[in-house]
């Protein structure tokens, strides 16, 4: 094992890593664009709204994101009317293939995250936001999603991870990626161990930021749930019970 | 009908292999789960944070990268080891990659779940004088199952998916076949599109019988409705 090969490619490995930091961030925030609006209409009473989207979903999480990725990529050039027109100078590309697999592919495990939290949203709060004259799309707005977020985010913060780990296969349409870079400087000095292990430290260190991150924002956006610890709470139980005590014993 | 142009036999051997690279992983995956969970769950703490550290980094890097990891490391291990080129076949280095990969999130799974059994049932067991692998064995593990069940039936899904990534190292599974099908004929759409049907059963099967077990697991168990 040469160990100082591991930090010998390193900075290769973190140029990769920025491709990979950006097609993650991309896919994911394309993903929730088109998330939004499914998960409102799969947790909608309209069975039909509700179906057809429940379709999609199931199409998408029921098979290998490698099967979306290989027939978006190979698949579509096949179809006349794509190659003929404007959208073939994106599909093209791998960049885009890649893109709009991942970003299809994390808006239905996104879907179906957020709607478990729209589902969640306390009934009361609902009725309130009606009783106040709200329209569907002012209370969707105001009180609904933003509830839905909050209730969602520990899922959607393991989504995020799975997004950034799945972004490795964007290496098997050649993009050279964290992963992609790595295979291809194991194919030129043949010691998988060292650079798939850095690889994968690399991979580890944006785990942890990316946890962090979410552990963060988790707690700002539940800060005003956070109680009074929990010893003072006893504490004031308590006093308030010696309280009653001492007023009936006198 | 879809036109295969021969190549449906080839198909269907994939469809096999990808069924049995997946149900092997499976049961030595739930093996690995379980010696995971108790491991974090021990009172000996070199065990837990050995537990801690396992589950950390697998569910921190991609599947993709510890399939190459095991496959073209385990290459050159064994080409060291034996002194001559030996190279890992893919279907050992495929499961043994999975296997990992599920005992990881298995060993989450199963913490959650034994923890879930009542400390009364424990301590009933231990009043009776059972030992402790009598406890694990007849207390524990089978009212464990029920809350692993849930737990599980999602990594199996995600376990089924993951097979295709093996065909990157070129194990002769489902997608691999349709991969060199779509070479041969240059019809990658339908055979991709093939590949992602059987995919498709083979998780709606899954689910089906997920559905099932889980009913059978909560037999006799009274659920607020």
């Amino acid at each position: 094992m040469e160990w100082h090969l591991i930090i010998d490619v390193l900075p290769l490995l973190l140029d990769g890593a920025l491709l990979t930091i950006e097609l993650t961030a991309t896919s994911v925030l394309l993903g929730l664009v088109i998330a939004i609006p499914l998960a409102l209409m799969r947790a909608s009473h309209a069975t039909a709204l509700s179906r057809s989207v429940l379709l999609y979903t199931f199409a998408f999480r029921g098979t290998p994101l490698l099967v979306q990725l290989f027939l978006i990529y190979y698949g579509a050039s096949q179809i006349e009317w794509i190659r003929t027109s404007v959208a073939w100078a994106i599909l093209r590309e791998p960049w885009w293939c890649a893109l709009i697999a991942f970003a299809l592919n994390h808006a239905a495990y996104a879907t179906e995250i957020l709607r478990g939290g729209i589902r969640a949203v306390p009934r009361g709060e609902i009725e309130a936001a009606k009783a106040l004259g709200m329209s569907y799309t002012l209370r969707t707005r105001r009180i609904v999603l933003p509830i839905a977020f909050r209730l969602s985010l520990p899922a959607y913060a393991n989504e995020f991870v799975l997004m950034l780990k799945a972004s490795s296969l964007a290496s098997t349409i050649t993009m050279m990626e964290l992963t992609g870079t790595a295979r291809k400087i194991v194919a030129q000095t043949f010691s998988p161990y060292e650079v798939f292990i850095s690889a994968a430290l690399v991979y580890l260190g944006i785990t942890f930021v990316v946890v962090h991150l979410f552990g963060r924002l988790e707690r700002s956006i539940t800060s005003h749930q956070r109680r009074v610890p929990a010893e003072n709470d006893e504490d004031d139980v308590q006093s308030s019970e010696e309280y009653a005590l001492e007023k009936v014993a006198r | 009908m879809i036109e295969l142009q021969g190549f449906g036999d080839q198909i269907a051997v994939g469809a096999i292999t990808t069924i049995r690279v997946a149900t092997t992983s499976l049961v030595l995956g739930i093996g690995v789960g379980l010696c995971g969970a108790m491991a974090k769950l021990s009172r000996f703490r070199p065990l837990r944070m050995l537990a801690d550290t396992y589950t950390t980094i697998i569910r921190g890097v991609p599947e993709l990268l510890i399939i190459l990891i095991l496959y073209f490391g385990g290459t050159v291990a064994l080409t060291t080891a034996f002194g001559r080129y030996v190279e890992v076949d893919a279907f050992a280095a495929g499961v043994f990659a999975l296997t990992i990969v599920f005992g990881a999130y298995a060993t989450e799974v199963f913490r959650g779940a034994i923890r879930a059994v009542s400390a009364g049932q424990v301590e009933a067991a231990h009043a009776l004088g059972l030992s402790k692998i009598q406890a694990w064995r007849l207390v524990i593990l089978p009212q464990m199952w029920r809350h692993a069940l849930p737990g599980i039936g999602n990594l199996w899904l995600t376990l089924l998916k993951d097979t295709a990534l093996i065909s990157v190292v070129g194990l002769e599974d489902l997608m691999r076949k349709a991969g060199v099908a779509a070479g041969a004929t240059h019809d990658p759409l339908t055979f991709y599109t093939v590949a992602a049907g059987l995919y498709l059963s083979f998780t709606s099967v899954s689910l089906v019988g997920l559905t099932l077990l889980e009913r059978h697991a909560n037999r006799g168990v009274r659920v607020a409705d």
